[in-house]
Order: C-alpha cells, then structure tokens, then sequence
C-alpha cells in the first residue's frame, strides 16, 4: 500500500519507497543507517573483485596476470577497503540503525554528528579509489604499510599513492572517532525506562564494547599515520632508520589499534549472532549475563595482545612470552561465548531459515578461526608461520567466514524490520550455501599453504605450492558469484518483495514492537522495559499471536 | 539437566572426541615440512599437541550444532520454546573453568618449548632495556642471547638479494651450513625490514636495518632448502630467496675450499634481471618500483685476508 507523502508526515511516518531521502542529508539514525550499510556493501563488492584479481594471478607461479607494482596495489587496496570501507563501516552502519531501536531512544544523541560522520565516508573513499589513476598508482606497502617499505615513493612527487591512503585513513578514522562518540553517549544515557544495562540486548553490549575500543585505540593510529605522514612528505625522521628513527615503533603504534580493530569488527558479529541464534532456537540467550560480560572481557583484554603480530619483529623473548600470555586470555570469554551459543542451540526448536544458517555457520566458523588464533597466539608455533598463507587463511576465517557471515545473517534478520518487505527465502539458502561452501574451500586451502612456508604478499611462488592455491582460487570465485543471488533478491524484495509484519519471526527486543519500517521517531511512545532480554520462553513470544498477518 | 541415558551418550561422545582428536593431532606432523633442525621438532611437537586440543574443541562444539540440526528441528509452524531454561551456574563456572585451564596449560607447553629454542637471538634490544632496574628477573630465563657457535656467517640483505660472507671472507649468494653445528647468523638489513625465513628451520627473523640481529641456527637433516624473504620488502619481494644447502662438515669445509678456488660466478639476480626486462604480464600498470640493488660482487673473496 503506498502512503501519500503528506499522509505519512501526518501519521508521523516514513513515506514508503522514498529513496531520495537515502541521498540526502538526513539526520535520521535509520536513514544514516542504511545509508551506510549501502555504501559500504559497494565497497564489499569492489574489495571482492580485487582478491578475485589476487586469486587469478595465483592460479599459476609465475606472475602473468598483473605486474609486481600493480599485485602489491592490489592486496594494498584490498585489505585497505574491506577494513576500513566495508566491515568497520558496515558494523557502524547496522549499529545506527539498531541501537536507538533496541534501548528504546528515539534518535542517537547526537543526530547531527552521526549524519557528518557517515557523509564523510563517501569522499575519503573516493578519494582512496582516485590514487588508481594517479601515475605511480595506489599505496604498494600492504594494509599494514609499514615502514620504511611505505616511505619508499617516486621522488619529487608529493600527491602519490601512499600519500592518499594516508588522507583517506585520516578522514575514516576521524568518522569513527565521532561515531564512537556518539554511539557511547547514544547507550549511555539515551536507554528507555527500564532498559537496565543487565536488560541490554547482547548486540547493544558488543557495539558498546567495540565503540570503547575505537575511542581508546584508534588515536593510536590516526598518531601512527599522521607521523607517517610527516616521514613521508615532510622530511621527518620519526621511523628512518637511516636517520634517528625506528621502524619498530610504527609497528606498536599500528598493531595497538589495529589487534583491538580485530574485535571492533568481530563483537558485533558476535552480537548479531547472539540476537539471531535464540530467535530461531526459540530459546533464551544461554548465560546472558556471562556472554555480556564476556563481551566486555574481550574488549578488554584485546588492548593488551598486539605484540602477538610482532613476535618475529626484533621483539625480545620478555615481550613474546608476556603477550603470549595476554593473547591467549582472549580464549576464555570468546570460549564463554562459543558455549554459551551451542547451550541455546541444544535441545532446541530449530527453524533454520537463512539468518539462523549464516548465524549458525559463522559461529561454526569461528570456533575454527579461534583455533587457529591460540595456535598463532603459541610463540614458537607463531614463528613458523607468521607472514605465511596460515595468518592469511585465520583471519579470514574471522572476517569473512565468521564477521561478513553473521553480517549477512544480520542483513537477513533484520531486513523486513528496515524495508518492511520479506526477502525470498529459497533465494537466501541458495546465497547460504553459495557462500559457506566456498568460503571453507577458499580459506581452508591457505592453511596447508601456510604451515608448507607459503608467504603472504607474494605475486609468484614456488610450484610445489601450486595445487591447493588452484583450490583456493576456484573457491573464491565461486565466493564471488555468490554475491550475485544475495544482490537480486535485495533488490528484487526490496522493490517487490511480500510486505513484511512487524514481527516476522516472534522474536524478542524492543525494534520487533514497532511497525516494519519503524516511523520518524521509532515508537509511538517511549517503551518500558519490564522483562528480560531473551523472553523466548515466554508464551507472548511462543504462539502464534499475529497469525492473520502471516502468510 | 540430563536424564541417564544421555550422561551415558555424552561420556561416549567425549570418549570418541579424544580418541579422534589425538588421532589428528598425530597426522598433524605431516602436514609440516621436513624438520631440519632440532628446534622444528619441538615445534612439531607443540603444533600437534596444539591441533589434538583444537580438533576436540572444534568437534565437540560443531557436533553437538550439527546434532541439534539433525534432531531438534522444529515444524514450521511451532514458534513454541525449547528449554526456557535462561543458565545454570555450574555449567558456566565449568565452561569457563575449561577454557581457562586449557589456556593456562598450552601456554605453560608453549613457554617450555620457547626455552627450549635455541634459534632466536636479539642481542640488541637486551641492552636496551638493561638499564632498567626494574627488569624482571625472569627475563633472564628467556634467553635474548645466542648460545656461543661454532660458526659464523654475516648475512647481508637488500633489495631484492641476500648475500653471505663466511669466516675466509668468501662471500656467495647461497647459503651452506654445517651439518650438526650451531651456526651464528649476523644478519644486517640494507634499507627496509626483511625477514630470514627456511619453513624447514621453522624459524624465522626479521631483520631491521640499522640493527645488528644474530641468530644461532643447528641444522640437523642435510639437504637443500630454500630461504624466503618472510617481511614484505616491496616490488620484487618474491624474488627474494636463496637456496641453502646443509652439508657434513667435510663437505662444507671442501665447497669453502673448491669455492675459493673455482671462482664461479652464478650471480644471476632475478630483480635486476626483471626490472630491466618485465614478465610478460597480461596487465601493465607500470607503477613505481625501487631499483634493486647492483648485484654484489659474489662468489669471490679477497686475497689477501685469506691464509
């Protein structure tokens, strides 16, 4: 039914299909919400079709696809985007959507800030796109770009390729810090009555913990890069070796900001997973309050780990035995929660529609990649395969297997709450298993490559290594079709997709009492929180109330 | 919380997961390469012990989602509860007790095992934080100073080259080693960080320039082995490996000798070589790169220092 534009002011509503309004200037927490998980997907997708270069010019170990310059660009920008452009960014998005809705807030506290951190993300990515066409090209140093490898820029040429990465990192980073800022207050003081901090969904505690971590940690790197900067175009000597610097101390600089960036990106995901799993086991939340407190635990400890990506970096044994220690703290909460998941799953009423089977494969996922992360945590382990295919093959266990798995669940779940239209189910479990099957075959195959002393950042290789990078890049293209049934039926429901209830799948949390989509100021008044979070044994949640609306 | 017969399937459940897991974690030797020193079996050691641990937590967790899937699905219709049950105590003081002992544990193995490593030295940063009083005490058990060896070998790297002078000033671009010897690596970097890095050694180093970074190495399997550039060091970074031979003593003493003396010169640099004629690749960019550095004069050594 379509609304007429002065009917839906009138009735306090968003105008239905009004698109232009995700082009504008909204200071509407929904609107810079999908704006933002928009924007970022089509990063996503840019930052796919690089690793899809990547993987072809390793089919074979000779370098025949692309030149050196241009593969080290690639796995620059790479790396680069799905960080900073599309998983950071996305979680920021998803959250400003969410969070007002599941405390009970009408907006986020500062609804003018959230609209100039997101409207400064459009340009510092464009602006990192542009350095393609520059001359000497994109930044060749790797997402790390350490130095002095990072200083090493065509001579007399101020505007390179390093230098935009730089920038554009600058400006994201500010985004997040005003982001952060805004989501802290935003869960601080803006929660509805009642809506004590024990009664928080586990998604709010895990953007809340990972936004604590940006405003600690990230000052590290917008320092970092800022003296980076300086070395780079200013004739400064802060990390010259050949002058008074030290490379080493970039490298504490970056991996203090960028391990905590790890669980910035990972505890949302963590979140979504723990609002999808209970909702389709119709069972509460097993240990609330430990997986909440495990939530802030990891947070926590993962300031104190990020020498674990130095131990071969002229790091002294002291220093490798002492965040050997701390990293593997990291096991106990994340373990915590991977118990507490199979609980609500155990002896259960499973309805396994596509946000329970990409919750249901990421935390499956997760369990591996967490594996793999004691192992690497373990020094002497560590040391053999550091910089090699087993790091490259852990983390994406974590950021795609893991994060952009339980995003995706995300997107499922709560996509008729945002566009009040149901997606296409058969087209979602195609998506599921276009994308669990390949990932494991892409992922896995770098783990062997690892542990057989295959480096990362290599354009060729030795041809012993041939055959599981053959599997590996079949899988990733496989990945990369599967995007393809994801973004038709996106699309197609959005624009025709049957209408939505307000509470498609009987779950529990405040954003499934409002209408789908929720209007201007998300409630008609403000909730009062009484019950727990979780509610699933509850009979309001149990039956069928809504039955007539639901096909 | 469980009736009998399930206490019984889940003590058979366990019963078959340590069975199975130790089992992979045996086959996890395999999946290494070659050990080609005393040190690499230890690591071997740890990773298996490492794998057994993971596989029992990863099997453990996965099947019982899998067992879930398989008999508590629920009709289509039924949006009634499970087990309304919200914790249980015992059961998380459990589960967090366990991973907490495991930790504690693989990390109590992986000290052990790191002590027992005699590859890893960083004399330089052992003196820069003596001058603290403070420094624990226990920061002497982790030994940042290399046993004494008995050999030497200088280790020079830049872009895109490794280099290695040896005791009669030979300098070659491939690295020989004594067998069953400890060796001491000087290793100095030119411009950027690499990394000294023979899966087979499972060690690995990265070396910053303007520091002096030594390592001691005790091959034990003859053979040849390649050295890879383990820290990205920029355009031509997969260029950048040597061959490395392990050999008895006699045979390494003899190529020292035969070497000197033959003055071959296989010094074909593929940086050098490609910067100046690019692969045929399908796509150009033509970006920036660094020159690599002139091949060094290998091969050959001076006169008058050898006796």
């Amino acid at each position: 039914m379509t609304h007429d534009l002065s009917e839906a002011i009138a009735n306090n509503r968003e105008p239905e299909n009004n698109w232009r309004e995700y082009f504008s200037f909204s200071t509407d927490h929904k609107v810079i919400g999908v704006q933002y998980m928009v924007m970022t997907f089509i990063f996503f997708l840019l930052g796919g079709l690089l690793a899809m270069i990547i993987r072809a010019e390793l089919l074979t170990p000779e370098a025949n696809l692309v030149d050196r310059p241009l593969y080290n660009g690639l796995f620059t920008m790479h790396g680069t985007i799905m960080i900073f452009l599309w998983i950071i960014p996305f979680n920021a998005g998803l959250s400003n959507y969410l969070v007002p809705l599941m405390i009970g807030a009408r907006d986020m506290a500062f609804p003018l800030l959230n609209a100039i951190s997101f409207w400064i993300l459009p340009p510092a990515g464009l602006l990192l796109l542009s350095s393609f066409l520059l001359p000497n090209g994109t930044a060749q140093a790797g997402w790390w770009s350490y130095p002095p490898v990072s200083l090493q820029v065509p001579a007399g040429q101020l505007i390179n390729g390093q230098f935009i990465w730089i920038v554009s990192l600058v400006l994201i980073g500010i985004s997040s810090i005003m982001g952060a800022v805004n989501f802290v207050t935003t869960i601080f003081w803006m929660r509805s009555p009642g809506m004590t901090f024990f009664r928080m969904p586990v998604f709010v505690w895990s953007v809340f913990s990972a936004q604590l971590l940006q405003l600690i940690n990230l000052p590290s790197l917008t320092g970092a890069l800022i003296l980076l900067l300086l070395d780079l175009s200013f004739g400064t000597q802060f990390f010259k070796p050949e002058g008074s610097g030290d490379p080493i101390i970039y490298q504490h600089l970056f991996w203090f900001y960028s391990h905590p960036a790890v669980y910035i990106m990972a505890l949302p995901a963590f979140g979504i997973i723990a609002e999808v799993l209970p909702a389709f086991a119709r069972n509460p939340l097993f240990g609330y309050r430990s997986v909440a407190i495990a939530t802030l635990g990891i947070a926590g400890i993962s300031i104190f780990v990020w020498v674990h990506h130095m131990f071969t970096s002229a790091t002294p044994g002291w220093m490798r035995m002492t965040f050997m220690a701390t990293s593997m703290l990291v096991a106990i909460p994340t373990g915590v929660k991977a118990f507490a998941w199979t609980a609500t799953i155990w002896r259960s009423k499973l309805h396994l529609e596509t946000p329970m089977l990409f919750a249901m494969g990421g935390a499956a996922m997760f369990i591996f990649g967490g594996v793999t992360g004691v192992m690497l945590a373990a020094t002497p382990f560590d040391i053999h395969v550091n910089n090699t295919y087993f790091v490259v093959g852990h983390f994406h266990y974590i950021v795609f297997n893991t994060i952009t798995m339980a995003i995706f669940a995300g997107i499922y779940f709560w996509f008729p709450k945002i566009t009040g239209r149901m997606y296409a189910e058969g087209w979602g479990k195609l998506h599921f298993w276009l994308t669990f099957i390949p990932a494991n075959i892409t992922f896995f195959s770098m783990h062997p490559l690892g542990l057989q002393g295959m480096l990362r950042r290599i354009s060729s290789y030795d041809p012993q290594y041939q055959g599981w990078n053959v599997i590996a890049s079949l899988g990733s293209f496989l990945l990369g079709a599967s995007t393809l049934p994801f973004i038709a039926n996106i699309v197609g429901s959005w624009l025709y997709g049957a209408k939505a209830v307000d509470n498609p799948w009987h779950a529990t949390g405040l954003e499934w009492t409002t209408s789908s989509p929720p209007p201007r100021d998300n409630f008609e008044e403000i909730p009062i929180v009484k019950r727990p979070p979780y509610d699933y044994g509850d009979p309001k949640y149990s039956f069928v109330e809504n039955s007539d609306d639901d096909e | 919380m469980f009736s009998f017969w399930e206490y019984v399937l889940i003590a058979f459940y366990v019963a078959g997961l340590l069975i199975v897991s130790r089992w992979i974690g045996q086959q996890a030797f395999s999946w290494m390469p070659p050990q080609a020193t005393a040190e690499a079996q230890r690591v071997d050691d740890l990773f298996s012990f490492l794998v057994s641990i993971g596989a029992f937590i990863l099997l453990g967790l996965v099947g019982v989602m899998v067992y879930a899937i398989a008999f508590h699905r629920a009709p289509p219709e039924d949006y009634t509860e499970g087990h309304p049950s919200r914790g249980n105590g015992k059961l998380e003081i459990l589960w967090t007790a366990t991973p907490t002992l495991l930790v504690i544990w693989i990390a109590f193995q992986s000290f052990n095992i790191y002590q027992q490593l005699n590859i890893l030295g960083l004399n330089q940063i052992v003196h820069l934080h003596a001058p603290l009083e403070s420094a624990p005490a226990y920061a002497a058990n982790v030994s940042d100073i290399p046993k004494p060896a008995s050999e030497t070998i200088d280790v020079f790297v830049r872009q895109w080259d490794w280099s290695f002078r040896y005791s009669n000033n030979l300098t070659t671009k491939e690295l020989h080693l004594p067998l069953n010897r400890s060796t001491r690596l000087k290793m100095q970097a030119e411009k950027v960080i690499h990394g000294f890095y023979i899966p087979e050694f499972r060690l690995k180093q990265d070396i910053v320039p303007g520091r002096n970074i030594d390592i001691v190495i005790t091959p034990i399997r003859s053979g040849k082995y390649r050295l890879k550039d383990s820290q990205f060091s920029g355009t031509y970074f997969a260029l950048m490996e040597a061959d490395v031979y392990v050999e008895s003593l006699d045979k390494y003493n003899q190529w020292l000798a035969q070497t000197v003396s033959s003055e071959t010169t296989n010094t074909k640099n593929q940086a050098v070589a490609e910067n100046i004629q690019p692969p045929k690749t399908l796509f150009k960019s033509g970006w920036y790169t660094v020159a690599p550095a002139q091949p060094a004069v290998a091969n050959q050594r001076k006169i008058d220092n050898d006796t």
